[in-house]
């Protein structure tokens, strides 16, 4: 610090920084980048182990017997599903209740924003129906849950004959210390959101359910199951859940041990773990399994009927059976066995899951990369930001004087607080608009359009995004007069710390999307002048715009999911990702649409506005 | 000896009660419009197990048939939940023959009526005939009275004909022609066990015939019942075993069993009220009690599949009658177990002296059946509903607030009664007193009466208690939000992550009662019984505690409190220090310091009293 109170020294080092601002910004990004792909090095992860002493040292033997009989009650089941088409409350309720639990159903509905066209659903009635298996000597004061959806057609017909499997056998064991509740839940998300809220007596999202009348307590940890094939070549881990929030590592490393124990091939993001890290391909692998957690993690959304608990504080994970052409298959016994291992450990808790991590990216089933490690690959980047707004500063308070023909020298006003708040303003308005509008408006929409209100939304959405674009920069000289050299810079300070502000606060919550959003809104923050190139830039920062950089997303995680699509594809598939993020938004609470709209686009069009300064 | 001796009076009796009831009904269907069809007299004369009914006409459900020889048959069973929870099933077929066997023409033709068994009757002059054959011992202790008693093995008793000369030859000829007949071991039925009682054993039928030389009973205990038997018992039923009731008696479940006795009842009965001419009457009937407990459950619901492995589809297409009835009286406001499918139809009956209830199923109705064709009756038992019960739960997530939730259940239908709610709760969450609210029925419910002693940290809990009016069937909510406090680091459990509990919360009551409470002494009563004082007759104390909760309050990572304090001191030191240096301090330059002759010229000016230079 002495070096910042000696004027000298603190003259030298500023001197030095807005001297090589450039160059040092340019080591910054490219450092930061290269960290954030030696993420997925091998060497420089670790490997997982687990934390927890109550599920590390303790052995457990499986003895789940009933596979075929649990694949039997599944085709019950979905013949039941089929007569009734739709939940087979009744059935369910009987059979539970002849496996000895308690049972006891949830009805509720939900009226969606608009109509769900990739789900194809509007109004949603269902019932969720519950079994608790009571734990003997236990005071109902902590329960698991284990969780298996009521999908149409003949989708997780086995994942519900397994949980009724399990549901029987449970029963009959006397080990138990918290109480086991089993659920099949109804228009899968939906359900469990009305499930979790009416267990939580919370209401969020404005759904109607009626109130539970049966509980086991504070939840301590959920899976939830699904599969839709007698046997199956391996399962799959799913930890990603809501606005990007990861159950506790140690419920992933309780899943790979058990797989391990019981000889069954797991993955992660559908990728097996690999050996050959020192080969390019080995490499690449990684890269891939790493980047789809973090583009999945980025989209803010549950991707498995887990990713809800994870707001309550529960560790949940959903575990997927892939059937595919391997020859080495798993029969539902053996499925079986594996949910038995992992919920006779998390009975054997005595604390709830803490002493992992929560915050961490996973190169591999195996390995994994601690917020410490990644967190200096987004602090690098957002050095930048504030690189550059110490350049900006500088040059703000030691203005280059003119000296006029008179050899007079003239200090240039200070901008008026007006000149930068009506941008400022103008931008968030539009922010509001984007988000307020598309819903609101759908209905007009559709009277003088020929679309349909899914359509209508994300048209609507879209179109007040491009609207923006002319919006800001023609209306602050409306109201401020001419904008002057000293303007712009105040106005960019503001915006550049503005973006550091918001891109470390989200870096802090979801890692990913605050280092997606870095990584191409720094870059532009860093170069914008009124005094670069007008048509290249602006082309340069349309591409780096937040909307496109999801465009980008979509096309880059169908690469990385081996399923590419053709530009026509992509575009349909960008269009039902917005409405499918609206929805998301407004069914769970996931943050990301009002995140891009009231703050990210807005703080876009800041630097819009320079561009186009006058 | 017992039993058989009180057959006769016993059905007097009966009698008796059959006009009481009659009066009683007519009093009870106005009463009770709603649940009682009208199909009262309709079901009684089903009951009038042995004699001619005294009044109403006879069946007007007789399906037309050729006048000289009508003949009519029934069909029915009855099921009863035992005691035990075992199950009892009975059936009985009855068909009922207005041909003159012991006339002057010989009876040739037969319809509904079994020719073996009618060529029997005609050939040895038999006047009743009661054969039973019964696997097991009926628990009488256990399942009270069977419908139709039966001694274990076989036991065959004969009322010959007066007109008989020959009783014990005829007599050794027809239990050897019987013997062919249900294929069992009659024909061991000798001069050596068979008997011929003189007072027990009186003529079901119509009669008054005294002179006990025409009557033989013999049993033989060893008889084993099986299959065997059972095939030719079911061929004596018009419809075999293909179709009405008769479907569901397949061996291998009426075998899997815990007491089973078939039995056939041949005796005239009258025709008509009047009691001019009189017909024959073939009763067969089938006891058997299932044990469900072993065969899987372990619980006492019941389904017609689960206890014969088949559904009913349709009646015997030849039958007058055919009836289900399920024994309903431990159930009188539905609320014990619920039947389904349910049936609006309802009758009682008294049997043995005491009135059942019955839900009936008329098999001739196609509604019975429901859309999917066939009926599996099925029994399940309801969740209890005691008058008060209560739940308790934390709402809402996160680390920071949170809302206690407590619902106090009245279940009893129309009486309001008020309880004390006693919640202490630790400290450690303040609860928040303002935003208590008390909500029955979706309306607010004013405590009448509230004590609340705020918490002080460290020292002592919230104290909270009311006394609360809950309404006739209602739930009462009572909700507090708190918000959770910091502790400080020593002051957690060596597992914090495990949350903290709240004990439960205690409900103390005044439940309003169905019998008069005693209050007198307490001193001769049971100890059981005399531990809560009671000071009113309508209405008994009692306590329900709710489950405790358990609770997660904002957790330091005690994992590395060494890093974590180290971190935090380098961070405040270091970078808070020194910001705060940086913007409070003034910066000037400093001046050359003076030269030597400018310092000196100022220590003289000093001692002379001059400003310096």
């Amino acid at each position: 610090m002495g070096l910042l109170s000696d004027p000298n020294r603190r003259r030298a080092l500023i001197g030095m920084l807005t001297r090589l601002n450039a160059p040092i910004c340019m080591i910054c990004y490219m450092a930061g980048v290269a960290w954030f792909m030696g993420l997925a090095f091998e060497p420089f992860t670790l490997r997982t182990y687990m934390s927890e002493n109550a599920m590390g040292s303790t052995m457990v033997e499986e003895r789940f017997p009933a596979g075929e009989r649990a694949l039997a009650t599944g085709r019950e089941f979905a013949a039941h599903k089929k007569k009734t088409g739709g939940m087979p409350v009744d059935w369910l309720v009987r059979t539970m209740q002849a496996r000895g639990l308690e049972v006891y159903t949830q009805r509720f509905s939900r009226k969606l924003p608009f109509p769900d066209e990739d789900k194809e659903r509007y109004m949603v009635k269902g019932t969720n129906v519950y079994g608790i298996l009571r734990a003997p000597r236990a005071p109902r004061t902590e329960a698991l849950v284990l969780s298996a959806p009521c999908s149409p057609g003949n989708e997780n017909n086995q994942a519900v004959g397994i949980l009724l499997g399990l549901a029987q056998y449970f029963r009959s064991q006397i080990y138990w210390a918290k109480d086991i509740i089993f659920l099949v839940n109804e228009h899968d998300l939906i359900g469990m959101q009305a499930w979790l809220e009416g267990y939580h007596h919370t209401n969020t999202t404005g759904m109607d359910w009626s109130p539970l009348q049966g509980r086991g307590g504070s939840i301590q940890a959920a899976l939830s199951l699904e599969l839709s094939s007698d046997v199956v070549t391996s399962l799959d881990l799913v930890l990603e859940g809501l606005n990007g929030q990861l159950p506790n590592l140690d419920l992933a490393n309780l899943f790979y041990a058990f797989c391990q124990k019981i000889g069954v091939l797991c993955t992660t993001q559908g990728k097996l773990p690999r050996n050959d890290w020192d080969t390019t391909s080995g490499y690449s692998h990684a890269v891939q399994t790493m980047m789809l957690m973090v583009l999945k993690q980025a989209s803010s959304r549950p991707w498995g009927d887990h990713g809800l608990f994870l707001r309550y504080h529960i560790e949940a994970a959903s575990i997927k059976g892939v059937n595919s052409f391997r020859p080495y298959k798993t029969d539902a016994t053996t499925v079986g066995r594996l949910l038995e291992g992992m919920y006779r450990k998390l009975n054997n808790l005595l604390e709830r899951l803490h002493q992992s991590y929560f915050f961490y990216l996973m190169p591999s089933l195996t390995r994994f990369v601690s917020i410490g490690y990644y967190m200096p690959a987004f602090g690098l980047l957002a050095l930048i930001l504030l690189l550059r707004a110490l350049d900006l500063w500088v040059q703000l308070s030691s203005p280059p004087t003119r000296t006029t023909e008179d050899g007079v020298e003239v200090v240039p006003a200070s901008p008026g607080v007006l000149s930068i708040l009506t941008p400022l303003v103008i931008s968030h308005l539009t922010g509001v608009a984007l988000y307020t509008l598309p819903v609101l408006s759908q209905e007009l929409a559709v009277e003088h359009f020929p679309v349909s209100e899914t359509e209508a939304v994300v048209l609507t959405a879209i179109a007040i995004y491009t609207a923006g674009l002319a919006l800001p920069h023609n209306t602050h000289r409306l109201l401020a007069g001419e904008g002057t050299e000293q303007g712009w810079k105040v106005l960019k300070l503001v915006a550049v710390l503005y973006l550091a502000v918001l891109l470390g606060c989200t870096a802090l919550i979801n890692f990913s999307l605050g280092f997606i959003l870095a990584l191409t809104l720094v870059p532009l923050a860093a170069f914008i002048t009124p005094h670069v190139p007008k048509t290249l830039s602006a082309v340069v920062m349309v591409i780096l715009s937040p909307g496109l950089t999801l465009l980008f997303a979509v096309f880059f995680f169908q690469e990385l999911q081996e399923t590419p699509v053709t530009l026509q594809e992509g575009w349909m598939l960008y269009l039902s990702v917005i409405s499918q993020g609206i929805l998301d938004h407004a069914l769970y609470g996931s943050l990301l649409y009002p995140l891009a709209a009231l703050l990210v686009y807005p703080c876009w069009l800041l630097f819009w506005n320079i561009l186009f300064w006058k | 000896i017992a039993n058989s001796y009180n057959r006769p009076t016993l059905i007097q009796l009966q009698n008796t009660r059959e006009e009481e009831e009659e009066q009683q009904t007519t009093a009870q269907q106005e009463e009770q419009t709603k649940r009682w069809e009208a199909t009262e007299l309709e079901e009684e004369h089903v009951h009038d197990a042995a004699v001619p009914p005294l009044a109403g006409d006879p069946p007007a459900a007789d399906p037309p048939s050729p006048p000289p020889s009508k003949d009519d048959f029934q069909e029915e069973l009855v099921i009863r939940p035992l005691h035990s929870g075992d199950i009892y099933a009975s059936f009985q077929f009855r068909t009922v023959w207005d041909a003159d066997f012991m006339g002057d023409q010989k009876v040739s033709h037969y319809r509904l009526f079994p020719k073996s068994l009618g060529q029997v009757i005609t050939k040895f002059s038999v006047r009743e005939l009661h054969i039973s054959f019964t696997q097991g011992y009926w628990r009488t202790m256990q399942w009270g009275q069977p419908y139709l008693p039966s001694p274990p093995g076989a036991e065959l008793w004969v009322w010959f004909q007066d007109t008989v000369t020959d009783v014990d030859g005829t007599w050794k000829e027809l239990t050897n022609v019987l013997s062919g007949i249900f294929c069992a071991s009659l024909n061991f039925i000798d001069s050596t066990n068979t008997v011929q009682p003189s007072a027990s054993f009186k003529p079901l039928g119509i009669g008054n015939v005294t002179d006990h030389s025409f009557l033989r009973y013999a049993t033989l205990p060893r008889e084993i019942v099986c299959t065997e038997n059972l095939t030719p018992w079911k061929k004596l039923l018009p419809c075999g075993s293909k179709a009405g009731l008769s479907v569901l008696l397949k061996s291998e479940k009426l075998f899997h069993s815990t007491f089973h006795s078939q039995a056939v009842h041949v005796r005239p009965v009258c025709q008509d009220p009047q009691c001019r001419t009189t017909s024959m009457e073939l009763r067969q009937t089938l006891n058997v009690v299932f044990d469900l407990h072993t065969s899987g459950q372990g619980k006492r619901e019941w389904s017609l599949f689960k206890m014969f492995s088949r559904t009913l589809t349709e009646a015997c297409p030849l039958a007058s009658s055919s009836k289900v009835y399920v024994d309903v009286t431990d159930n009188p406001q539905g609320e014990q177990f619920e039947l389904s499918p349910a049936t609006p139809l309802l009758t009682q009956a008294v049997v043995l002296g005491d009135r059942r209830t019955y839900s009936v199923y008329d098999l001739t109705q196609q509604a019975s059946f429901g859309s999917s064709r066939s009926l599996n009756m099925l029994l399940r038992w309801k969740m209890l509903r005691p008058l008060l019960h209560s739940e308790r739960y934390v709402a809402g997530y996160g680390l920071q607030a949170g809302e206690i939730h407590t619902l106090i259940y009245n279940h009893h239908p129309y009486r309001a009664f008020p309880v004390l709610l006693l919640s202490a709760v630790p400290w450690y969450l303040r609860l928040y007193i303002h935003t208590l609210t008390v909500s029955s029925k979706g309306k607010d419910n004013r405590p009448s009466y509230i004590h609340y002693q705020p918490s002080k940290d460290r020292e002592r809990p919230h104290l909270l208690e009311m006394l609360l009016q809950l309404p006739p069937n209602s739930v009462t909510e009572v909700t507090v939000e708190f918000e959770r406090a910091l502790l400080k680091w020593t002051e957690y459990t060596p597992d914090p992550n495990h949350g903290f509990y709240v004990g439960s919360s205690v409900i103390s009551a005044l439940v309003p009662s169905v019998v008069a409470m005693d209050t007198n002494s307490t001193l001769d009563r049971p100890l059981f019984s005399s531990f809560f004082p009671c000071k009113e007759e309508a209405s008994y104390f009692m306590r329900v505690y709710t489950e405790p909760l358990l609770v997660n309050l904002p957790t330091p990572d005690f994992s590395m409190p060494y890093n974590v304090i180290c971190l935090t001191c380098t961070v405040v030191a270091v970078g808070y220090g020194s910001l705060y240096n940086l913007l409070t301090r003034t910066f000037q330059v400093d001046e050359p310091s003076p030269g030597l002759a400018k310092r000196i010229a100022n220590v003289i000016r000093r001692f002379r009293g001059v400003p310096l230079l």
